[in-house]
């Protein structure tokens, strides 16, 4: 009886290891995105449309973020994804070594000239915006709102915490606006040496009044639990929270920095046309136009402006009069200085 | 632990401080546990006291969202595995070390103990750069061989500990009276030392079912384990979701640690020591 | 089976003696061999693999091949010949159409901030047709082509052995003359960050002693089920998991959690406290996370130790806190330094702890070596850092094995 126990255990695990290691099933496409909320609407946009109008099957995966991931994958051989929505910093890392298959515009629906500043290139297809906004939430404050980074330093009128993202990405550029600086001067500023000292001297002011979150949803959590007064955070998932949580959080556009996200073809992908296609179903700019209606990102097609509804355009980065007041986040600058500028900031923090 | 009937003023003052700072130490440890569990019957989403109602709903969340289920059956297909691989692996090794003195036993236990010693952050590192190539890495495969690695030190300690004392002669006993080798490892030496393999396989699971640093650098979406699940959740949403989960997991630690108590009676009385 | 007579002569019995020996002999090392194949290949080797990251590298060598074998005869008097520069632009241009760049551009750049500009700048505007002089050409493209710290900084990276990852893990550096130095003050970084991550795990050990000490006593001390039941609550925490733990120390501690509304609640202040994602969290979580690892070595020599010891100095005139000192104290001395010991070693290595509940100044070693491999992909600095860490550990191994002995280890 026990021995009879015993094989079946084994028996049980052996199956369970031997499911868990199978092959996937070969699909015609593979696509990773970001995963969550934001991936079930790609899905309902783009992916169940695209699999159905070609008669085609689509394997969906999530992708965590990382260049390192994506190189294994590509220098290991045939690649287990298709396509891959990148940030601005995987794609010029990707691209630079060759990780990706370039973009044919000629087998695309669109010309490079039909997408917003900065979406077309030459590894890429940009497939969203989204940004870095000053967040709050309006339950918690009484009087006037907080309108500025100016203001996020201004301790006395909104006492309290501030949330900022671990390291020096975003920091910097928030530190100089706040110092004064013109949105458009702000990474000229940064490529010099006074200008990196300078945002530190800012940085200063508030060093002990800062809460550092890591992942996306920490300044969410800690604005809902008063542990912050002011955070920066993503301006999707303050939306997001406000429809899914009833939460009554509020961003503030200007001074915000916006970076696109991106479609990229892996090389080694079997089928480059069917690739192609797929991006080209999801810029068009109509079905671009219905995201927002799930999760506030604004759309990459410079057509799809128009057909966003009037709800939902105050909330969406690329809406004009968002766009204006915010600057584009510098991703060559970054790459080339994030390792320098993190051990500085280190130094700062534990000083 | 009692106070001499004549002790003084003074020395009973200090008993007593003595009492509360252990009482105090005692509450440092559990009282965060204990603090958890009501907060997963909360019926609004934070995490705060006091509660203004009660409901199932975050269980509901937790046993039927997609992705904390997938967390928990990865969990146990891991855990189980590296614990069988580890204590079939460690009870040999155990049972050789005891049986002879082998040249260089000294090297080899400290390579065997190695595991439990080195950062995690190290071994997750290493394994992540090797396992890359031999493409392991988002496998449920590799993380089973990195937990079978991390859970051997623990089943060769324990099985190590009931084997103390054992007198080989028995087995020897068994052989003379014509028994096959693996007939008499059966018979004789298997129900001596299986509480302890039993608690080094436990060890071995409890090991793996804490593990995050390795799976954090070893696997993807698809093959996240319930820590790894939890610590992505403390990060990113910590609603009583967490809480619930936090449950489930103090009551799988209380069932495992149940389980060892029982078997590490057992085995003292088998091997005669009470 | 047949059992054969007894047979008494000498040597052969002796002869037969050592064959069943070395049979004996042979079926451990059988039988201990798996374990051993498979640690040295899945964990030792993967480590030693990864360690060695941080002393070779081959990213330039591979993608400047041309540079790589000629920049070696420049002498750093002066700018180094045409040839050099012809060689590094044939690099940059095939490196350019083959997208071979991005290695020696990452590595370049981790040892000098804007090299991937000067790579990749001057890569982009490069034409085949030779010019009359690539030196001015590319200096012309980039300045930087004339610098000698650049051209120095390349002319060490295209050796594949190098130093630099070790020497900046420790806040060192070669200058141009290739002198090792210690980096300008505020400069520095790693050093403040040993020094950090050594503050806390002796922090954390200290409080896990001063808390452990009295409460193993006290375990030893008492009689019957309440001693079983109180060694559950120091063994329930051991078994639950890290995460959960953590999370439920952010329920006690964050701004509106269950302490700063007793705080409140009771007068002690008007004000949440912040207690957590600082200095203050990492420490009493960790110490809490660690607390039964000192608690029961400690408890395991206590519970041998004879109480009569204790009695008889009494009896002789002894004060109870003198018999404490000098006759209780010193037995327990083992258990003390395996639980710090253990305790230390634990510690020292935290991540997932202080990276959710710690502030920006509490993040210890572990959290840079994972910075560095996962976000900016620098393998060597983090594999240098590895080693850094693994050197405190392995000293703290060997110290344990060197007193205890590791076969005398054992578990609850």
């Amino acid at each position: 009886m026990r021995k009879a126990v015993t094989t079946s255990a084994l028996a049980a695990t052996t199956a369970l290891a031997a499911g868990a290691l199978a092959t996937p099933a070969l699909a015609d496409l593979t696509i990773a995105s970001w995963g969550g909320s934001y991936q079930d609407a790609q899905r309902t946009l783009y992916f169940e449309p695209f699999a159905e109008e070609r008669g085609i099957s689509i394997i969906e995966d999530d992708f965590v973020g990382g260049i390192g991931g994506l190189r294994a994958q590509v220098t290991g051989g045939a690649p287990n994804w298709n396509i891959v929505q990148v940030e601005s910093e995987e794609l010029i890392l990707g691209c630079e070594e060759g990780l990706f298959v370039l973009i044919d515009y000629d087998m695309l629906e669109y010309d490079e000239d039909d997408f917003i500043e900065g979406a077309a290139t030459e590894c890429g297809v940009g497939n969203i915006v989204w940004s870095k906004v000053l967040g709050y939430d309006a339950d918690r404050i009484e009087g006037d709102t907080p309108e500025s980074w100016a203001d996020f330093w201004d301790l006395e009128t909104w006492p309290g915490q501030r949330g900022l993202r671990r390291g020096a990405q975003y920091n910097l550029e928030f530190a100089l606006m706040a110092d004064g600086v013109p949105a458009d001067e702000v990474y000229d500023l940064l490529r010099t040496e006074e200008g990196v000292d300078r945002a530190f001297e800012k940085l200063d002011e508030i060093r002990d009044d800062v809460t550092w979150w890591e992942a996306g949803a920490q300044p969410l959590q800690m604005l809902a639990s008063g542990e912050v007064a002011l955070t920066s955070v993503y301006n999707g998932r303050l939306t997001g929270s406000n429809r899914a949580e009833g939460t009554n959080f509020a961003g503030v556009w200007p001074g915000s920095i916006y970076a696109i996200d991106s479609w990229v073809i892996l090389e080694g992908t079997p089928d480059v046309e069917l690739a192609h296609d797929f991006i080209s179903f999801a810029s068009h700019p109509e079905r671009q136009a219905q995201l927002p209606e799930y999760i506030a990102y604004g759309a990459t097609h410079a057509g799809a402006d128009e057909y966003i509804s009037d709800e939902d355009a105050p909330h969406l980065p690329t809406t004009p009069e968002n766009l204006e007041v915010a600057i584009e986040f510098d991703t060559e600058f970054w790459v080339e200085n994030i390792e320098a500028l993190n051990e500085r900031f280190d130094r700062w923090a534990a000083r | 632990m009692r106070l001499p009937p004549y002790a003084t003023p003074a020395q009973r003052l200090g008993y007593w401080l003595y009492i509360a700072f252990c009482v105090l130490v005692f509450g440092f440890l559990v009282l965060p546990l204990i603090a958890i569990v009501p907060l997963s019957f909360n019926s609004t989403t934070f995490l705060t006291y006091p509660m203004p109602g009660v409901s199932w709903r975050w269980y509901e969340d937790f046993f039927s969202s997609s992705s904390w289920r997938l967390s928990i059956y990865n969990t146990m297909v891991v855990g189980i595995s590296a614990a069988l691989l580890a204590a079939a692996l460690g009870t040999m090794a155990a049972l050789a070390m005891a049986r002879t003195q082998l040249p260089g036993s000294r090297i080899i236990m400290a390579l065997i103990i190695s595991p439990m010693v080195v950062p995690l952050v190290i071994t997750a590192l290493g394994m992540f750069f090797f396992f890359t190539r031999l493409g392991l890495t988002n496998s449920l495969a590799g993380l089973i061989v990195a937990h079978t690695a991390l859970g051997i030190p623990f089943v060769v300690i324990t099985v190590s500990a009931t084997l103390q004392g054992f007198d080989f002669n028995l087995p020897r006993a068994a052989a003379s009276l014509g028994a096959p080798p693996l007939f008499a490892f059966r018979k004789v030496t298997l129900p001596v030392i299986a509480p302890g393999v039993i608690v080094g396989g436990l060890f071995a699971f409890a090991t793996s079912f804490d593990e995050v640093v390795v799976a954090i650098f070893l696997v993807g979406p698809g093959q996240r384990t319930l820590p790894r699940q939890m610590f992505s959740g403390i990060r990113e949403n910590l609603d009583p979701t967490i809480a619930a989960a936090a449950s489930f997991m103090i009551l799988i630690s209380i069932v495992l640690l149940f389980c060892v108590e029982m078997l590490r009676r057992r085995s003292e009385r088998v091997r005669g020591l009470r | 089976m047949t059992v054969s007579g007894p047979d008494t002569t000498g040597p052969e019995l002796r002869a037969r003696l050592r064959r069943s020996r070395r049979r004996s002999t042979l079926i451990s090392v059988g039988l201990v061999a798996p374990v051993v194949l498979f640690l040295v290949v899945f964990f030792v080797v993967p480590i030693v693999q990864m360690l060695g990251v941080s002393v070779y590298d081959r990213s330039v060598s591979d993608g400047m091949p041309r540079t790589a074998a000629v920049i070696g005869t420049w002498d750093r008097d002066g700018l180094p010949g045409e040839h050099v520069y012809a060689a590094i632009a044939e690099d940059l241009i095939e490196g350019q159409a083959e997208r071979a760049l991005a290695g020696p551009a990452r590595r370049l750049n981790q040892e000098l901030s804007g090299y991937r500009t000067v790579i990749f700048g001057t890569a982009r505007g490069l034409s085949e047709e030779p010019p009359e002089s690539w030196r001015e050409t590319l200096i012309e493209a980039d300045e930087r082509w004339g610098d000698p710290a650049h051209l120095v900084v390349l002319q060490r990276a295209v050796n594949p052995l190098t130093d630099y990852f070790m020497l900046y893990a420790l806040d060192m550096e070669r200058d141009i003359e290739d002198a090792i130095r210690l980096q300008d003050s505020d400069e520095r970084l790693f050093l403040g960050l040993i020094q950090r991550t050594l503050t806390i795990a002796v922090t954390v050990t200290l409080v896990c002693l001063a808390m452990g000490y009295p409460v193993a006593f006290l375990l030893a001390n008492i009689g019957g089920s309440l001693r079983y039941a109180l060694l559950v609550l120091v063994l329930l925490p051991f078994w639950t998991s890290l995460l959960v733990r953590t999370a439920a120390w952010i329920v006690v501690l964050q701004s509106e959690g269950i302490a700063n509304t007793f705080l409140m609640w009771a007068g002690f202040t008007h004000e949440p406290i912040r207690m957590i994602y600082n200095r203050f969290g990492t420490i009493v979580v960790m110490s809490q996370v660690l607390l039964p690892f000192m608690i029961l070595p400690l408890y395991a020599v206590m519970s041998g130790i004879s109480h009569w010891n204790m009695r008889a100095a009494q009896s002789l005139g002894a004060t109870f806190s003198t018999a404490f000192r000098r006759v209780y104290v010193p037995q327990t001395l083992p258990g003390v330094a395996a639980g710090t010991l253990l305790v230390f070693m634990l510690s020292v290595g935290y991540y997932i702890t202080p990276a959710l509940v710690g502030g920006a100044s509490d993040q210890m070693l572990s959290y840079f070596i994972a910075f560095y491999a996962n976000e900016t992909v620098n393998w060597g600095l983090a594999a240098a850092l590895g080693t850094v860490l693994m050197v405190i550990v392995l000293t703290m191994f060997l110290i344990y094995n060197w007193i205890f002995g590791l076969d005398r280890m054992k578990l609850s």
